[in-house]
C-alpha cells in the first residue's frame, strides 16, 4: 500500500492529467469490449465466455494487416472485419445449437473456444510476445495538458470509442434495424411471428458484438503486447464492467467501464499489487447493494 | 419415492424411517469395501503413478462433488467454489509451516476457517439469483486470489507456499511416507463422499431439490430458502476445502492456481462431462479430465486444442455428462424391454 503516492497524485495537476487519460483509454476499451457483451446477453440471454477471445483476434488480425500493407487504417479495418465474420461463425455454426439449452452448457461451449482460439493463435503466430509498434502518424511529440503527457494516439482511441457508443446508442435507438432489435430482445417469438428472421439478427447481433470486441483488440494493439491468452484478463474485466453496469445495458457498460478504469489507473499508484483486488472490492459492494447492477433492470 | 410418501400418515412415515436406516446401513458397507479396495490397491499394483493419480483424483473429486452439491442439486452455479479449495491448501499449509500444531488440529482449525469465510460470503452471495449469484462468487474467489498474490510476507505472493509443509507423524500416521499419505488421502475421499451422499439423500437434500425446481413454491410452504441455501452453500465450501488439504499434502506446498478462478471453471468442467444429476457423475468426470489431461499433455503441445474439442463433444454432441447419458440410455433400454 502507498497511499502517499496516491495523495501526491491527486494533489498535483500533472499526474492527474495523466492518469485521468489512463485511466480513460483503459475504460474506453473496456467499454468495447463489455458493449458488445452487453449486447449479446441483451438479445441473445449468452453470456459469451469466447468473447476475449475476439479482442484478441482483433489485435492479430490488426498487426499481421499493418505489416502486410502498413496502413493503419485497413489495420483497424481487418481487425474489426474480421472478428465480425468470426462472430458471424462462431454464433450460426455453435453457440445456435445450445439456445435453450442448460446456462451450463453454452458456458462449456465458450470455455472450449477459449481454449482453441487460445491455440489457434499459438499455432498461426507463436507462443512469443508480440508487438504492432506505434503508427508512424502518431509518431509524433505528445501533447502536455496541465503539465500532464498525453499521447495523441490515446485522443484518437478515446474518439474512436466515443463515436462507437454514440453510433450504437443512437442505432438501438433509434432506426428500425435497432427497434426489431430490442423487440428481438423483448421478445423473439413475437418477432419471428412478424415474418422477421430471428437467426439472422442474433447472427448479426453477434457479429457487432465480435466486431466491437475486435476494433477494440486492434485500437489496443499499438499500445499493448499481443500474446494468446490476452484476450482473458480483458475478458474478466469487460465482465465486471458489464455485470457492475447491469447486463444488457449499454448506458450501464460506458459508466462501469469509466469506473473501472479509473480504478484501475489511480489504484496501481495506491494499491500497486491490490489493483485487481480493489476492482473485485468494487463489484461486490455495488452487487451486495444493488443485486442487477447499477443501470440493471430486474429480470425475470 | 418415500419422501412424497411422507404425508400419508404416520405409517408411511415409518416405513421411510426404516427404508432411511437400512439405505444408510448399505451405504456404510459400499463405503468401507471401496475404502478397503483402493487401500489394497497398492499390494496389486506398486506404481507410484497410480498412487499419485488417485491422490489428484480424491483432491478434485471432493472438491468436484462438493460443486455439485451447489450446481446439480440446488441450482446455484458458483464460478468462485475454488476460493474453498484454495482456502484449504493455503489455510492447512500456513498453519503447519508457521505453529508447528499437529495434523489433525491444522486440518480441524483449517475447516473452521473456512467454515466462518463460508459463511460471511455466503451471507452475501445466496440472496443473488442466477448470473448474479455466479458473478458475485467469481468476484469474491479474484479478491481472495488477489489478496494471496498481494500478502507477499504471509503467502509468499506469485511463488507460493514453498520450502515444503512439516508432517510430523500422528496417531501412528507418517503422511511424508507416500503410503500413508495415500490411505489416508483415500480415506478423506470415502467419508467426505460418504457424509455428502448422506447429505443428498436427507430430506435436506430434497429440500434442495426443491429450491433449484421452485424456490417460490418452496418459500411458499414454509422453507427459509435463504438459510438453506446458505447451509448448503458452507458444507460444500468444507468438503472443497479437504481437497484443497489433500492438495497441499501431495505437491507439499500451496500456489495462487489454487485459488484461481480456472479451479472453479475445471470444477464446472468436471461436473458437465460426468453429468450432474447422479451422484457420482462428477467423480466419474474428475477420472476422465485427469486421464485427458494427462494423455493430452503428453501426445501434444496444443492441449488446449484437443481438449476443446472433447468439451465440444460434450457439450454440443451429447448435450449432457457421461454419467446422465448412461443412465438415461440405461433407462429406456429398460422402458424398451418391459413394453
Amino acid at each position: 500500500m502507498d497511499i502517499d503516492a496516491l495523495t501526491g497524485c491527486l494533489a498535483s495537476s500533472a499526474c492527474l492529467v495523466t492518469q485521468t487519460t489512463s485511466g480513460f483509454i483503459i475504460g474506453m476499451l473496456l467499454f468495447l469490449v463489455a458493449v458488445g457483451l452487453t449486447l449479446i446477453f441483451g438479445v441473445l440471454k449468452v453470456v459469451n465466455f469466447s468473447h476475449g477471445a475476439f479482442y484478441m483476434f482483433g489485435a492479430y488480425f490488426a498487426m499481421t494487416a499493418y505489416q502486410l500493407t502498413g496502413s493503419f487504417a485497413l489495420a483497424m479495418l481487418c481487425g474489426a472485419a474480421g472478428t465480425a465474420i468470426l462472430g458471424l461463425i462462431f454464433e450460426r455454426g455453435f453457440m445456435s445449437r445450445v439456445y435453450g439449452a442448460d446456462v451450463l452448457m453454452q458456458v462449456l461451449v465458450c470455455y472450449a473456444f477459449v481454449l482453441i482460439f487460445d491455440d489457434v493463435v499459438r499455432m498461426i503466430w507463436g507462443p512469443e510476445f508480440k508487438s504492432m509498434g506505434m503508427p508512424v502518424a502518431f509518431q509524433v511529440a505528445p501533447l502536455f495538458i496541465a503539465g500532464g503527457v498525453v499521447p495523441p494516439y490515446y485522443l484518437l482511441l478515446i474518439s474512436v470509442a466515443l463515436a462507437a457508443a454514440a453510433v450504437l446508442g443512437l442505432g438501438l435507438a433509434r432506426t428500425r434495424i435497432g427497434k426489431v432489435i430490442r423487440a428481438a430482445a423483448h421478445n423473439p417469438g413475437m418477432v419471428s411471428a412478424l415474418g422477421i428472421n430471428t437467426g439472422l439478427i442474433y447472427g448479426g447481433v453477434f457479429a457487432l458484438g465480435g466486431m466491437l470486441a475486435g476494433l477494440a483488440g486492434a485500437l489496443a494493439a499499438p499500445v499493448r503486447s499481443l500474446t494468446p491468452g490476452m484476450g482473458f484478463s480483458v475478458l474478466i474485466e469487460s465482465f465486471i464492467v458489464t455485470v457492475i453496469g447491469g447486463m444488457g445495458s449499454i448506458l450501464g457498460a460506458l459508466i462501469g467501464a469509466l469506473l473501472i478504469g479509473m480504478i484501475r489507473s489511480f489504484g496501481s499508484l495506491g494499491f500497486p499489487l491490490f489493483t485487481e483486488g480493489l476492482m473485485y472490492l468494487f463489484m461486490v459492494i455495488v452487487l451486495v447493494s444493488r443485486p442487477t447492477g447499477l443501470f440493471g433492470k430486474e429480470v425475470a | 419415492m418415500t419422501e412424497l410418501q411422507a404425508d400419508q400418515g404416520a405409517q408411511a412415515l415409518e416405513v421411510a424411517h426404516v427404508q432411511a436406516k437400512t439405505r444408510r446401513n448399505r451405504d456404510v458397507l459400499i463405503a468401507l469395501a471401496v475404502f478397503v479396495i483402493l487401500a489394497l490397491l497398492p499390494m496389486l499394483f506398486s506404481s507410484k503413478f497410480l498412487l499419485d493419480f488417485v491422490i489428484r483424483c480424491a483432491a478434485y473429486g471432493l472438491f468436484a462433488t462438493s460443486l455439485n452439491l451447489l450446481v446439480g442439486y440446488t441450482g446455484l452455479t458458483s464460478f468462485g467454489h475454488g476460493m474453498f479449495f484454495g482456502l484449504g491448501a493455503y489455510g492447512f499449509g500456513l498453519m503447519m509451516q508457521k505453529t508447528g500444531v499437529s495434523v489433525p488440529v491444522a486440518f480441524v482449525a483449517t475447516l473452521a476457517i473456512t467454515f466462518v469465510t463460508a459463511l460471511i460470503i455466503g451471507a452475501i452471495c445466496v440472496r443473488l439469483k442466477e448470473i448474479y449469484f455466479a458473478f458475485v462468487t467469481l468476484a469474491f474467489q479474484m479478491l481472495i486470489h488477489s489478496t494471496i498474490l498481494s500478502w507477499v510476507s504471509l503467502t509468499g505472493g506469485d511463488q507460493g507456499l514453498r520450502g515444503g509443509i512439516p508432517r510430523p507423524p500422528f496417531w501412528g500416521i507418517d503422511l511424508s511416507n507416500h503410503l500413508h499419505l495415500y490411505v489416508t488421502s483415500c480415506a478423506l475421499l470415502v467419508i467426505g463422499l460418504f457424509l455428502m451422499h448422506q447429505i443428498a439423500q436427507s430430506p435436506f437434500g430434497y429440500t434442495l431439490r426443491m429450491i433449484r425446481d421452485n424456490a417460490t413454491r418452496a418459500s411458499f410452504i414454509g422453507i427459509d430458502v435463504w438459510r438453506a441455501k446458505l447451509t448448503i452453500f458452507v458444507l460444500a465450501a468444507l468438503f472443497a476445502s479437504t481437497g484443497g488439504v489433500i492438495m497441499a499434502l501431495f505437491v507439499s506446498g500451496a500456489y495462487p492456481e489454487f485459488a484461481y478462478w480456472t479451479i472453479s471453471g475445471e470444477g464446472i468442467f468436471i461436473n458437465m462431462l460426468g453429468g450432474v444429476t447422479t451422484f457420482l457423475g462428477p467423480m466419474v468426470g474428475t477420472v476422465l479430465l485427469l486421464i485427458l489431461n494427462d494423455t493430452v499433455t503428453r501426445l501434444t503441445e496444443y492441449h488446449g486444442l484437443v481438449l476443446g474439442i472433447v468439451i465440444l463433444f460434450f457439450a454440443i454432441g451429447l448435450r449432457k455428462g457421461l454419467m446422465d447419458f448412461v443412465v438415461e440410455w440405461y433407462a429406456q433400454r429398460r422402458d424398451g424391454r418391459g413394453k
